[in-house]
């Protein structure tokens, strides 16, 4: 369950990070890849070697997403609406795959804000990427 | 036997020659007691765990906290059979202390969210994340081996 000083604070915090969506979303891929590379697997189709093009505006996508989300976190179903149907009938990601994701997520976002990553700000973090992915694969069964 | 290549241990031992376990240890464990609040319930003798400030304060988590990361030494120190070196502990950690060995593995995520905020994205990279998530998950692994 989120507070609303948790919802502000992931708004904020992902406000902030929106102009720098690549570098973020491409980070927190690589993190994924190295450490799980069964991840890999779902991106066979696309160059995802360290500074790729196809990586850095794969990453900004997945950002952008997420900061969209944020904006409003009780309309989550609404507006990952499309990403739920995408998900489900497309690319059908494992959703374990998520949580791997999401882990990555957070090491980055740690490695760029540094202390401002309080455990208070990690927490409302993880519950929000928690909340997100359970969203995300409504609709797969 | 757990198979380590060589950008790997040089990945660890960079890592843990510039980690202060009295100052690491604290944050990840005050940090594990924030984010998973139910692992509260194997301290009740601490003393004030009411809010996150009052857990950064507490002195007996801190204590604790570099007790827990100094306990990373041994694994440091016998890269190469982790898993018998950490025998006596699990035995302890299961039959002593009656601790669910899930939260060896969620404590183990805050020690790598507390140094990629210590270390930044230069020093903690993909590559250096790997080979410390590695080192963590096979420390997991042997706490968690002679529960029965």
């Amino acid at each position: 369950m989120l507070s609303k000083k948790e919802k502000k604070l992931i708004k904020e915090i992902w406000e902030r990070l929106t102009p720098v969506a690549a570098d973020i979303g491409s980070d927190a891929l690589l993190r994924m890849f190295a450490s799980y590379p069964g991840t890999k697997t779902y991106f066979s189709h696309l160059d995802i070697s360290p500074g790729s093009a196809h990586l850095c505006s794969h990453g900004k996508k997945i950002v952008l997403a997420i900061a969209e989300g944020a904006k409003d976190i009780s309309q989550l179903t609404v507006t990952l609406a499309p990403l739920q149907t995408l998900h489900a009938y497309q690319l059908r990601i494992d959703p374990t795959n998520f949580k791997l994701l999401s882990h990555c997520m957070l090491v980055t976002l740690a490695c760029y804000l540094g202390s401002e990553f309080t455990p208070v700000a990690h927490a409302a973090m993880d519950k929000f990427l928690s909340a997100f992915a359970a969203v995300l694969s409504e609709k797969y069964r | 036997m757990v198979e380590w290549t060589d950008a790997e241990r040089t990945a660890i031992s960079t890592l843990w020659s510039n980690i202060d376990v009295g100052e690491i240890g604290p944050q990840a464990l005050s940090r594990l007691l924030v984010v998973f609040p139910w692992t509260q319930r194997y301290f009740s003798t601490f003393g004030d765990l009411s809010t996150p400030a009052a857990i950064a304060a507490n002195p007996k988590v801190a204590q604790h906290g570099k007790t827990v990361m100094g306990g990373l030494e041994i694994a440091v120190k016998n890269m190469d059979n982790i898993k018998n070196a950490y025998a006596k502990l699990s035995v302890m950690h299961s039959d002593k202390l009656h601790v669910d060995p899930d939260n060896f593995r969620v404590l183990a995520e805050c020690i790598t969210v507390v140094v990629a905020a210590k270390f930044g994205p230069s020093v903690f990279t993909a590559g250096f994340q790997e080979a410390w998530q590695k080192f963590l998950a096979v420390v997991v692994s042997a706490l968690g081996r002679q529960y029965h």
